[in-house]
Order: structure tokens, then sequence, then C-alpha cells
């Protein structure tokens, strides 16, 4: 029984430069292996972490490299087998990125699995955690690294992504749809398991998983988000928790549970209008950059590497690694070389815009663009209304839970439903903000004050 | 080419620069000459082209067809009060109102523009654009009669203290060009209101007619309020050929601008349609229940609109969207009481001939009440489900 979400709101976003994926059904390339590869702690908001190496110990895929320091029972595990090169430390010793230099011949840990149905719920979390799969679980509210203590109400997976340059996930199950419905049926030993998919997979191969709860959900970009999934299908309340969980994180539960290895592959789309050739990759979390953009990016002029998608990934470079939670990557012209006088009223006719005071909308049609990332505007209060309502397809009004974050009223942003978003929910609209609000950090500060207050 | 001008320029407004005092004045006519290549640190990537500037500036452009046709009509009353129509030509008629109408708009930006950029500077923040709207509003909506030094005391006094005292552009609770309005009308109320001063009676550089000094000329509102029948006909009150606000007599050049902003989105319909449907409302009950002897009362809905500045308010000043309701539904409520309350105020007080400013100002102040009840509506229905789903 599958329940069909229409959503309205939002916008679909097409850019040029979107990755390929492998011609007559052929399978996506491994990337070579790479010298070194990195895991950053900051990429799992929310954990204080302890070092479990040091420089110089030798590392086989699947050994943790650190653990949150509040339950010592997250793993973080490295991706491939090889030496601690270098722990990097920044301000205060934190600690940046852990690097590990890579074997010639790669090895990983095993771990001893059985059939799913003969796990308990203890018994599954347990293994996550030690297998480093658990450090991919966030929950809601405040979009952390869940606790795997909590009793979750549900367990969320999204399997489709609108944003723009996003990896379709259908290439990147491609001959993975086994351990995908294995992942999900051993996430449902732990709780209610709710799948989000898009109209055209209903009939795909990545179903039927008669252990979960299907839904459906037909509409523009933000739709592929986890977020609306949550607060159309079974929103938070105050005191409940959600866990969430990527589909290619679902992937590596259900490789780990056949093979009994960890492994930390994962299939990512390289693309944006400077990127030389878009394509799929396949690579392990933690891959530098430079290797992922094995084609390179386009000379001349100034170019940013995302780690992510142009909405919500981080601004990054070449020396960067891949990010745990990027599924795609993309290179961007980065527009502060461009002279563009009186942009205020030109026409500006290869420029996107929501906005009717462009033509865009007219002449645009289905065609993709070509956007630098300046901001294009200063930034001011929040002056127009109705902007972010367009694009945010949740019960919430956004406007006025930013402007509860913004004036720190904790009750009011409690009470306006601070608890079911995250910042990607806020994304597009950040993206469609003529007030160039920076959406996503006031939301991700709101939500670090509010975790803080409430423990 | 203007880059490297601004780069040259730049050391000298600089931190320690000889003209640091006035960087706000500089980085805000870099930002209006180029756009600025300052690229997104965090968040999203790539941002929308839209930015407040280029909203700002559709609605100045939006104002213009009011404007040019208020230019021309102030030399086309000038002329009918002098007998001389049929011997004057459109372009001397548009020429004397453009001249008596440019300096009241010099006067208006240079002083409000110079307070927004000494603010600017003092609190280390961009230019904010919003003055570019008001600026042009406010000589629209006050009598051509109206000295130079009135309107540069109401743009100061709505720039400090509705705008800038609350934190500036976008915080404001009243709209800005009301609010100068607003002080005219109470300080002033004999060069604001009244049979004379909707005239120009003196010759620019030789343009215009010297009229001597008691005549007078009524505005259709004023006519009404004092009892006696409108002179004028529904075609000339539609075309805008009636004494009033420089801006505001014209509903055609209105509805241009009305069509742009509802096009672009920049002003919500729902608020323009609601105004206009509660003014419909309250102008039937008043034909049906109204005291007979109230010429206003008896005045029908159609009427109501084309007279005053019951189209220019709806278009241009309900439906600004910092001092409006911010929830969709309550641009609904927000609007047809506008509406209502204008006419109500035009019928029932005699004082006030025109009721729109006040309507607008009364309801900008309850706003935020109307959006409370959506929000509040929103924020129980997430405690019921709290409370439902803890009952299980």
């Amino acid at each position: 029984m599958k329940t069909l979400y229409k959503i309205k709101k939002g916008l679909d976003l097409k850019l040029e430069g979107m990755a390929q994926p492998p011609q007559n059904g052929g399978s996506v390339n491994g990337l070579p292996l790479a010298e070194t590869y990195a895991l950053r702690p900051a990429d799992f908001t929310g954990v204080v972490v302890r070092l479990l190496v040091r420089e110089g110990d030798m590392v086989k895929a699947g050994d943790a490299l650190f653990c949150d320091k509040a339950t010592g029972m997250v793993k973080f595990a490295s991706p491939v087998s090889g030496k601690v090169a270098a722990i990097v430390r920044g301000e205060r010793r934190k600690i940046l990125r852990v690097e590990i230099e890579a074997d010639k011949t790669q090895g990983s840990k095993a771990f001893s699995v059985k059939a799913i149905a003969d796990y308990s719920r203890d018994e599954m979390v347990n293994l996550l955690c030690e297998a480093g799969l658990f450090a991919f679980v966030r929950q809601r509210p405040y979009d952390v690294i869940a606790c795997p203590t909590d009793a979750p109400k549900g367990i969320f997976v999204s399997a489709f992504s609108k944003m723009p340059l996003a990896a379709d996930f259908n290439v990147v199950a491609t001959g993975q749809e086994e351990d995908f419905k294995n992942g999900l049926r051993a996430l449902a030993r732990i709780s209610k398991v709710h799948l989000g998919i898009s109209p055209e997979q209903i009939n795909s191969p990545l179903l039927p998983v008669s252990e979960v709860s299907v839904n459906v959900f037909d509409g523009p970009n933000p739709s592929g988000n986890v977020g609306v999934h949550i607060n159309h299908a079974d929103p938070v309340n105050k005191g409940e928790t959600v866990w969430t969980i990527g589909a290619e994180a679902v992937i590596m539960i259900g490789r780990l549970l056949r093979t009994g290895q960890a492994d930390f592959t994962r299939i990512i789309a390289v693309g944006g209008s400077e990127a030389v050739k878009p394509c799929y990759v396949k690579t392990p979390v933690g891959t530098p950059l430079k290797a992922v953009f094995a084609a390179g990016v386009k000379q001349g002029g100034h170019v940013r590497i995302v780690n992510g998608n142009p909405l919500v990934g981080q601004k990054s470079s070449l020396d960067d690694y891949l990010g745990a939670f990027s599924t795609e990557v993309c290179a961007l012209p980065e527009g502060d070389d461009v002279v563009e006088p009186f942009g205020w009223i030109a026409p500006r006719l290869n420029d996107f815009s929501t906005s009717y005071t462009y033509f865009s909308r007219l002449f645009g049609g289905d065609r993709a663009y070509r956007l630098d990332c300046r901001i294009k505007g200063g930034e001011r209060r929040m002056i127009m209304s109705g902007e972010y309502d367009r694009v945010f397809p949740m019960d919430i009004y956004a406007g006025h839970l930013v402007k509860a974050i913004i004036t720190g009223d904790i009750d009011r942003q409690e009470a306006l439903g601070i608890y079911e978003v995250a910042p990607e929910d806020f994304a597009v609209a950040e993206f469609v903000d003529s007030s160039k609000l920076e959406l996503q950090r006031i939301v991700r500060e709101g939500l670090d004050i509010l975790r803080k207050e409430n423990s | 080419m203007i880059k490297t001008i601004f780069d040259k320029l730049r050391p000298h407004f600089e931190e320690k620069g000889k003209l640091h005092a006035f960087y706000s004045v500089f980085e805000g006519m870099e930002t209006f000459m180029l756009v600025p290549s300052t690229t997104s640190r965090t968040g999203v990537s790539i941002h929308d082209a839209i930015d407040s500037k280029r909203i700002m500036s559709f609605v100045v452009i939006a104002l213009l067809p009011a404007l040019l046709f208020g230019m021309y009509n102030i030399g086309y009353q000038n002329a009918l009060a002098a007998g001389m129509v049929e011997q004057t030509s459109f372009w001397a008629m548009f020429f004397y109102g453009f001249l008596l109408v440019l300096p009241k708009i010099v006067v208006s930006y240079l002083v409000g523009l110079g307070i927004e950029f000494a603010v600017a500077q003092w609190k280390k923040e961009e230019i904010q654009e919003g003055y570019l709207v008001t600026g042009i509003l406010i000589p629209m909506i006050v009598p051509v009669d109206c000295p130079l030094w009135m309107l540069a005391l109401a743009v100061a006094f709505s720039v400090i203290l509705c705008k800038e005292i609350f934190g500036g552009t976008g915080m404001n609770i009243f709209n800005p060009a009301l609010c100068a309005r607003a002080f005219l009308f109470f300080s002033y109320p004999t060069s604001m209101s009244g049979e004379k001063v909707w005239l120009a009676k003196e010759q620019v550089c030789s343009l215009g007619y010297n009229l001597p000094e008691a005549t007078t000329m009524a505005t259709p509102l004023g006519e009404a309020a004092a009892g006696t029948n409108i002179s004028y006909s529904l075609s000339d009150m539609v075309l805008g050929f009636v004494p009033g606000s420089i801006g505001e007599t014209s509903v055609v050049a209105i509805a241009i601008g009305a069509l742009l902003l509802m096009y672009t989105r920049i002003a919500s319909w729902k608020t323009i349609v609601s105004v206009f449907v509660g003014g419909a409302i309250v102008a039937l009950l008043f034909n049906f229940f109204g005291p007979a002897d109230n010429a206003v009362a008896g005045m029908s809905c159609w009427e109501h609109f084309a007279a005053g500045g019951f189209c220019f308010g709806a278009v241009f000043m309900a439906t600004d969207p910092v001092t409006s309701a911010r929830t969709e539904q309550g641009k609904y409520i927000y609007g047809l009481l506008i509406g209502m309350l204008a006419i109500l105020i035009r019928v029932l007080n005699p004082g006030f001939p025109e009721g729109m400013m006040l309507a607008i100002l009364f309801m900008n102040m309850f706003a935020p009440l109307i959006d409370y009840f959506f929000v509040q509506h929103n924020i129980n229905k997430r405690l019921a489900r709290g409370k439902q789903t803890a009952k299980k």
C-alpha cells in the first residue's frame, strides 16, 4: 500500500553539466586507488569525537578511527586500509581530518553476520555502530548524528533527490538493488521504516520490500528531502525522535550483511558546468577530490568545487576530500571575476530567476543554466513576504520560523516547528530569497543553540 | 571601465582613507553601477538573480505612468482654470507640471537618501534601497501646492521616526510614505486639504498661467464631503483629469502600474483585489442603508474607486510587503479591512474627505494581529498533534 503525496510548492532548477550515466547499461567505473584518503569529523554534525588511532597506526577498512565522546558507541571507520598518515588539527586543536595512506592491496575488517531476521533491535544497532555505518544515521530534531540508545518512532529513507546536479539514485542503485532492499529490511529490525520514492520509481527494481511503508512524493525540489517526507507522513512532535539515513548508506548496510565486510564505496555524480566530463564514478568516502575530478575542471576563469550539490553542498577545493554525506560533487564558475554593470535593471537573459521581473520565465523554457556563485545582491532584512512559502512544502511558516531563530526566541521556535526541520530544507528558499539571508546557516545555528539549551 | 574607476577610488574610502566618512555612499554607488562580485561563503553556492534593488526599481517603474500623467494633469488643471486649454499644447502642459514636480522629487530624495546614507555609515551597513520607492511616493501623494520645506520636514520625520528607529527597511511598522503624508496632514491641514491647494497658480519658466490667488478647485471627494454633487464626469475621474494629489488622479495610469506589479508578483494581487472588494461592500451598504442627507454615502462604489487616493493606496501603499500582513490568507483580511475602513471614514467622518491614508495606517498597525491568528492556528495544530501522540 503506497500513499501518494502531491507536492506543489518548490522549484526545479536545471543546471549545465548533469552527470551522464554510463552508456548502454554499462556499469559505473571505479576510480583507481588514490594515495591518501581522509575522514573529516566535521561531516558528522553534532558529534564531539574521541580519537582511537595515532599517527603511524595500521588500519583496515572498517577499523574505527574515532568514536563519539558521549556514548563511545558510534564508531567512525576508516574507508580504506593503510597507515594513519596524519591527524590534521585546526584552531584549539580541533580535529579537521584523519588522513590514511592507502595500502596497495586493500583489506577490510570482517564482521560475523547472520540472517537479517535473526537480529534483535539491539544486535542490529550494535552491528551498525561497530561497522561504522551508524555514523550515517542522523536524527530529527536538530539534524545531528543519532544516538544509538534512543528509540526512534521511525526511520526515514529517501530514494530520490530533486536537487540540481544531484546523483540519480536509480543510476546509483543499478546492480545493487538487493543490497538496498536488505539494508531496508535490516533497518526495519530497529524501527518502522518509511521509504520515500518518486512516481517514476514505483515500478523500479528497488521495490517491493514488504517490511517498509512506502510513500510516493510527486512534486518539484525539495520533494526528495527526507524532511518533507517526515512532515507529510509522520511529523516530529516535541519529545519524539526520528532517524534518517541516506539511500546510499542503506546500500552499504545491505552489503555489510551480505559479505560481512565493511565497504564504504559509493557511486557519486560528478557534475557542474565547469567539470570537463560530467559522469558517475565509484569510490570510497574520503577520496581526494582531485582524484574524483579525474578528467579535470575547465581552465580559464575561477572555479568553485562544491562538496555536495550546489544548494546544500559545502564550498570546497580540489585539495579537499569527498565528504561523508556527499552523494555528488560539482564544479561551478566562482564568478568573482565577472564585471556586470547595472545588473539590477539589465535583462540578464542568461541568468535564472524565479522572479517575473526577469524574462527567463518567458523564454527560458526547459534550458539548463550556467550559474556562478555570486550572491548578486546585498543582504537585507526580510522584505518580501511569501517568497519562502512558495518553495517550502511543509506545514510550517518558514519566514516566521526564521525570524524566531534570528531573534533567539526558543519557545516560539518550538511552537513554529523547528524540531521538524533541517538546514537542507531551507536550501531552495535560500536560493530564491531576494534579501539574500543565509538561511541554512541561520537554521543550523538555531538548532545548535536549541540542542545546547535542551541538553 | 567602470570597474577600474571604482578600484582606483576605493582606497580613499576605505578605513583610514581621507573620505572614509562617505564609504556608504561609495559602496552604494558601486553596487548601483556594478553587480557586486562577492560570492557565497556558506549555504547555497548559487543564488537567484533577483535582489531587492531590482524589486524596488520595478516598483518605481510601475509608478512612472501615474507620475507622468500627474505632471501633465498639473498643467492641464492650470490651463483649465485659466480657460486656456484649447490654446495650450500638450508639451507645454506636461513641462509645466514637470518643472513643478521635479523639485519635489529632488528634495525628497536629497533629504531621505541623505539620512539613509548617514545612518548606513553610522551603523556600518550597506545602504538599503527601500527609500528609492518611498522617495518617489511621497511627492506623488501631496498636493501640487505643497511647499518644499514642508516636504523636506515630512520626509525627515518619516525616515527617522517611522523607519530608522525601528531598524530600517524591513523592520518598520507603518508605511513611511503614508507617515510623511499623515505628518503633513495633521501638522499643516490647510496646506493638505481644502479647495486652494490642488492648483498651481504661478508661471514657471514662462510656462503655465498666473492665476488669481483666490482661485479654488475642489476635488471630487471634497465636493461630495461638502454635500454638493460631484461636478466631474466619471470618465474624467477614471482618466484622471480632476484635481487631486499629484499621482493619485488617473485610474488608468495606476492600473498600468498595478498590472506590472501583479504580474511580477511584487505586489500581492490578494491584497489589491480584497481592498476593492472591501470598499465595494461598504459602499453598497451605505447606498442602501446610509443617511439620505449624506452625499458621500450616496456615491456608488465605482465613484468611490475613481475618486481620491483609493486606487493609488490599494495598489502602491496597501501592498507594501513590509507593513502588510505576511501570511497569504492574512492578506485577504488585511486588504478587505482597508477597503472597508477607507469608505467608512470617507462617509462618516466629515473632517477627512479622504479615508485611504488613515485606513492603511490603521491596518498597518493590525497586520501583525491578523498574522497572529493564522500563525497561531498552525501552532495550535502542532500542539494538538503532539498531545494526541503523547496519549497513544
